[in-house]
């Protein structure tokens, strides 16, 4: 997709790459964005925007950033796309391979540090926000999260990417333990849509899923049915 | 480390810093933390009022580099006092804000501070003008401003309404300023509040233990 550009006007950049490649070609492809997740009793809420961008240009504005890392554990994902990529479809690997060894469904514990191990080690390397959410057996909804350099913490609500910034203060004021599933997808739904208001690199649709013992449920929020909150 | 401390050997005291300005019916409330800092690691004062009263009934508070915002609004204080003893009458929030902006604009290579100018006139009623880092002068039913307003901006979209009275104002306001410095290492310390009305002005300051606390404190 290199068009190639006659620089004749100014020879002295003849061959400069700038020139082969257009500028949104060389950044490289960043889920600039915003991820959620959080937990209620019986299982977890997670959500997400859906804004891929390279530098200024929309890659894809309808990206699906709420993962299967297995039948019941999701992973929300923040950062490079390719290192994201990359380390979901490794765990989900060491993931599938652990819960066959063991005969039963993994825990959304050992989901999230096969992430950080894997996020710590490479920690130079990677770009990865990641927040792995599910649900298993032993502790019901769990969220965890590993941001970038390879902590791992438990959270009852856990936001990252580049929009978070914007909505701590209005999780801080607005998350109160013991919400029931509607109330939390309200309440990510009402989130999403403040940080896509006032960060360029999330927008599009909400993306949201709840998971539950019972099974998996998705939906998204197109942009024109996101709540508004309209202030001068 | 080395890089943080001859970044602030050059830029000083900054004020790392949460400010708002909300207007109500009938008046405005203008509010900030009170912490200075030096590069983020070492607050140097916990008790700095960054509401300057320009005029009897227009204050600005200042956000970046303490030594610039305290020059600019020693200057601009002089120049809306010379101004209004000239005009004979109480000078308009927004020739406040426009000595401030002339202040910011035609300095902006030297200087590094932005502020919030807020007040009542007869003309206009209360008011709330930003005025960015380069020089944009900007009005607005209510702003927030500082390193610790990034993450205060879901929550002012979402609960601020126009026309509150003045106790729901001063709720949202503190719950902001409460939220903004949970988050922002760089803000903190205590939440001034003040309110200007056409009766006068009330200076309300709420010591950090009396702040408002969240589902995780």
């Amino acid at each position: 997709m290199a068009a190639v550009y006659m620089s004749a006007n100014r020879p002295e950049n003849a061959f400069s790459t700038v020139d082969l490649v257009p500028e949104w070609a060389q950044e490289e492809v960043s889920t600039g964005t915003t991820i959620m997740a959080v937990e209620f009793d019986g299982g977890v809420v997670i959500g997400a925007d859906s804004r891929t961008t390279t530098g200024a240009y929309i890659a894809n504005r309808v990206t699906d950033k709420l993962t299967p890392i297995h039948d019941r554990i999701f992973c929300c994902r923040s950062g490079s796309a390719a290192d994201t990529q990359a380390v979901a479809d490794i765990v989900t690997y060491q993931l599938g391979f652990h819960s066959i060894e063991l005969d039963e469904p993994p825990l959304v514990q050992t989901a999230a540090n096969l992430f950080k191990q894997t996020c710590y080690r490479y920690r130079e390397e990677l770009m990865a926000g990641i927040i792995v959410a599910g649900w298993d057996k032993r502790r019901g909804g769990q969220v965890y999260t590993v941001p970038m350099g390879g902590m791992i913490v438990r959270q009852p609500v856990s936001v990252g990417g580049s929009g978070s910034s914007y909505i701590y203060g209005f999780m801080d004021s607005n998350y109160k333990p013991g919400m029931t599933k509607e109330e939390c997808l309200h309440f990510c739904t009402q989130a999403l849509a403040l940080a896509m208001e006032r960060d360029g690199s999330s927008g599009g649709v909400a993306r949201l899923a709840a998971i539950t013992e019972e099974g998996l449920e998705r939906r998204v929020v197109l942009g024109n049915q996101l709540p508004k909150f309209s202030n001068a | 480390m080395e890089r943080n401390l001859i970044d602030s050997q050059i830029k000083g005291v900054s004020t790392g810093t949460t400010i708002l300005a909300v207007t109500f019916n009938g008046g405005v409330i203008i509010g900030s933390d009170s912490r200075a800092s030096i590069g983020g690691y070492y607050v140097s004062s916990k008790t700095i009022n960054k509401l300057i009263q320009v005029h009897d009934r227009i204050f600005c508070c200042i956000a970046g580099s303490l030594a610039d915002a305290q020059a600019v609004t020693k200057a601009a204080k002089f120049q809306i006092s010379f101004h209004s003893i000239q005009m004979e009458s109480p000078p308009l929030v927004k020739a406040a804000a426009s000595v401030l902006k002339e202040l910011c604009y035609n300095n902006k290579e030297e200087l590094q501070a932005g502020f919030i100018t807020a007040g009542w006139d007869r003309k206009k009623g209360p008011q709330v003008y930003t005025v960015a880092l380069g020089g944009m002068l900007l009005s607005q039913p209510f702003t927030i401003g500082g390193s610790g307003s990034t993450y205060i901006y879901g929550y002012a979209d979402a609960k601020y309404k126009p026309d509150m009275s003045k106790e729901e104002c001063l709720q949202f306001a503190t719950n902001a300023l409460a939220l903004a410095m949970g988050r922002d290492n760089v803000s903190g310390g205590v939440a001034h509040l003040v309110v200007i009305t056409e009766e006068g002005v009330e200076h309300i300051v709420i010591p950090g233990d009396k702040l408002p606390k969240f589902h995780d404190e």
